[in-house]
């Protein structure tokens, strides 16, 4: 069998005494889109925040391509070409587009000095492709609409060649048109071989990007499902009741 | 982040004069209050608030609080606050003048020995830089408020370095040191100008190589007559400060106690003037690396990213904690710097050094349009704040305004800054 792109396996942490997330696995290949579900508090976040290096995992394991490593830095999990877009966006509001999309990674002249110019000219190119009607590159990011600013994190995350993306609630702030264009994006990266994490509430919308659900609660991995194989109706009971009815069955 | 006014612009159809130039407005809304000042006081003075004189005093007055508020800037940015400025200026200058005036000869350095003033200064900068670490290791990596551990320094380093000297006032200081402090170190006429005329060309380079790099790239760039007046502009502003720095003459007593000082060999016919004072190049020098620190630097770019989402710049590898630790050793070097022009202007050191400095800093870094919620911040508003409180405090010690009614002025002009600064923003729509 394929080894998975990613696969983290009897992940826990806890907060205090809060067990966020209980003895969780998952796993993603390439070229396949996981999406994971569950109420508020249910653990998705911090799951996948584990993945991104922004938590510490209390004891389990991470591997990549098979291979074990550690994350224990938002920057070894860049290293290892895990991107994520935050929920929060995480972008620096009194900076400007390509600062934002640069941000730990500044491009630099032969003196060591950041190189604005070369980083406004890339950020032009990629948001032309993402977002063609961004032109406001030079003002601080805060002036920015909804989508835009969702555009400038997708952008940060795309242009560093990705091959694991995470995605929290990607449309959440955003109009039906931008619904789309994300959608399509997505799309389009499953298609170029990205593993990809996404993490919604609207479980029609994933049962259309997703190839296979996790549905968590309390903390613990309820099941995990192909969507082919479950309707609408299985996932909601499993979000609501926390019960894998096939398994049930 | 300056020039947010001239970009929102772009998009109507008919640019305003100042877009086209793209100046920074709130630069010009800050020189249009210094010259106000200026002319206010002069005018109350019978004209003697901008002779050459003043001028240079005033300079020389401000050099030691803006030093230190171009690393309040990056303090204040990132969301801290340093209350121990003052006390650590005081630790430093105690140090430095121990080390010059009784460690070193004690050790068999003869008095004037060329070594001493610069073994003074690397101590003060080491120690500086130290505690200042301290604090941001203390704030960074411990957790502790920067309010709580820098109050906490506001009464531990003053002290210490009261308990250094026994409290005794330490001097004389270093000939050489000395000429860091104002009046006791100045360049003269026709190193004034060549230093000057230098700085002109500088800047009329820069301004045309920013020009290329834009064409290259292909970004739109101004006129050309809108450049032309900027270098114009440029020109004109240091052309016309070594002018008034280099008209005020040393007095013919001063003269007459000493012609070789000034290159005579008789008092007589000699008319030798002041020019630009060391302490103030050292500032124009630290302005320039601060600024381009904060521009061109991925270490200034983290402390704008920290200063405006903490959160963001840690999900996007930044160690903010390390960064913490910088700015507060860059903060405590800057501090040591500050100290040598202050004790060397005095020509000694005494424990009072640099009291109430802590509050002046900020206070200029404030009106200079750093902002207390972060990520907003200039080097040179900060320098500007500082000469504004310093104008507005020898400007009233001239007219001979009441002590209390002065410390009332400057506090209320304090308030009244930010509460201006806070309707700009909301007008221009920046943040």
């Amino acid at each position: 069998m394929e080894t998975p792109l990613v696969e983290m396996r009897n992940v826990s942490i806890a907060f205090g005494g809060v067990q966020a997330v209980d003895n969780v696995s998952i796993s993603l290949y390439a070229g396949e889109v996981v999406g994971l579900l569950g109420h508020n508090g249910a653990g998705k976040s911090t799951l996948i925040k584990m993945l991104s290096g922004a938590y510490k995992m209390d004891s389990g394991e991470i591997l990549i391509n098979g291979k074990k490593v550690s994350i224990t830095s938002p920057r070894d999990a860049r290293n290892h070409n895990i991107e994520t877009i935050y929920q929060t966006l995480a972008l620096a509001d009194n900076l400007d587009a390509a600062s934002n999309l640069f941000l730990g990674r500044e491009l630099t002249t032969t003196l060591g000095f950041v190189d604005d110019d070369r980083m406004e000219a890339e950020t032009r190119k990629i948001m032309s492709r993402l977002n063609p009607n961004f032109k406001k590159l030079k003002v601080p990011v805060s002036a920015l609409s909804g989508g835009q600013r969702q555009s400038v994190a997708i952008a940060r995350a795309v242009y560093f060649n990705a091959k694991i993306l995470i995605m929290d609630e990607p449309t959440a702030a955003l109009g039906v048109h931008e619904t789309a264009m994300v959608a399509e994006l997505i799309q389009e990266l499953k298609n170029q071989g990205l593993g990809i994490f996404l993490i919604s509430h609207d479980t029609r919308e994933m049962m259309d990007l997703c190839d296979r659900v996790s549905v968590m609660k309390n903390g613990r991995m309820v099941g995990t499902e192909r969507v082919a194989d479950v309707t609408e109706d299985d996932i909601l009971s499993m979000i609501i009741l926390g019960k894998n009815p096939k398994v049930a069955a | 982040m300056t020039d947010q006014t001239s970009d929102t612009t772009t998009s109507a159809p008919r640019r305003s004069l100042l877009a086209t130039l793209e100046v920074d407005t709130r630069l010009m809304g800050m020189i249009g209050a210094f010259i106000l000042v200026a002319v206010v006081f002069n005018i109350l003075t019978d004209g003697r608030f901008l002779t050459p004189r003043n001028i240079f005093n005033l300079t020389i007055q401000t050099a030691s609080v803006a030093i230190m508020a171009t690393g309040m800037v990056f303090v204040i940015v990132t969301r801290h606050i340093d209350l121990s400025v003052g006390a650590v200026l005081a630790a430093c200058s105690a140090l430095m003048a121990m080390t010059q005036v009784r460690f070193l000869p004690g050790m068999g350095f003869e008095i004037g020995h060329w070594a001493i003033p610069w073994i003074a200064i690397g101590a003060g900068l080491i120690l500086g830089s130290a505690i200042g670490a301290f604090n941001g290791w203390l704030i960074g990596y411990q957790g502790i408020p920067a309010f709580i551990v820098t109050l906490g320094g506001f009464l531990i380093w003053r002290n210490v370095g009261w308990y250094q000297t026994s409290g005794q006032t330490i001097g004389p200081l270093d000939k050489t040191f000395m000429t860091f402090g104002g009046i006791n170190g100045t360049l003269g006429g026709p190193l004034s100008w060549g230093l000057g005329i230098l700085a002109i060309l500088a800047s009329l380079l820069m301004i045309f190589r920013a020009r290329q790099t834009k064409i290259a790239h292909g970004f739109p760039v101004k006129p050309m007559w809108a450049e032309l007046s900027l270098a114009a502009f440029c020109t004109i502003s240091i052309a016309g400060f070594v002018a008034i720095l280099t008209n005020y003459s040393v007095p013919e007593r001063v003269v007459a106690r000493d012609p070789s000082k000034f290159g005579c060999e008789v008092a007589e016919g000699c008319t030798p003037v002041y020019g630009l004072p060391i302490s103030v190049l050292l500032l124009v020098a630290i302005a320039i690396i601060m600024t381009i620190i904060a521009r061109r630097t991925r270490f200034g770019r983290y402390i704008f990213a920290t200063g405006g989402n903490p959160d963001a710049a840690e999900l996007s590898g930044i160690n903010t904690k390390m960064l913490t630790v910088k700015i507060f050793s860059l903060m405590g070097a800057l501090c040591a710097i500050s100290a040598v022009v202050a004790s060397s202007r005095l020509a000694n050191h005494s424990n009072d050094l640099g009291t109430l400095d802590e509050l002046r800093v900020i206070a200029a870094a404030v009106i200079g349009g750093t902002a207390l919620s972060g990520g907003i911040g200039t080097i040179y508003g900060a320098i500007l704040g500082a000469l504004i409180m310093q104008s507005l405090q020898s400007g009233m010690a001239m007219v001979g305004v009441d002590a209390p009614l002065q410390n009332i002025v400057v506090g209320a002009v304090l308030v009244f800054a930010v509460f201006i600064d806070i309707q700009y923003r909301k007008r221009t729509g920046a943040k």
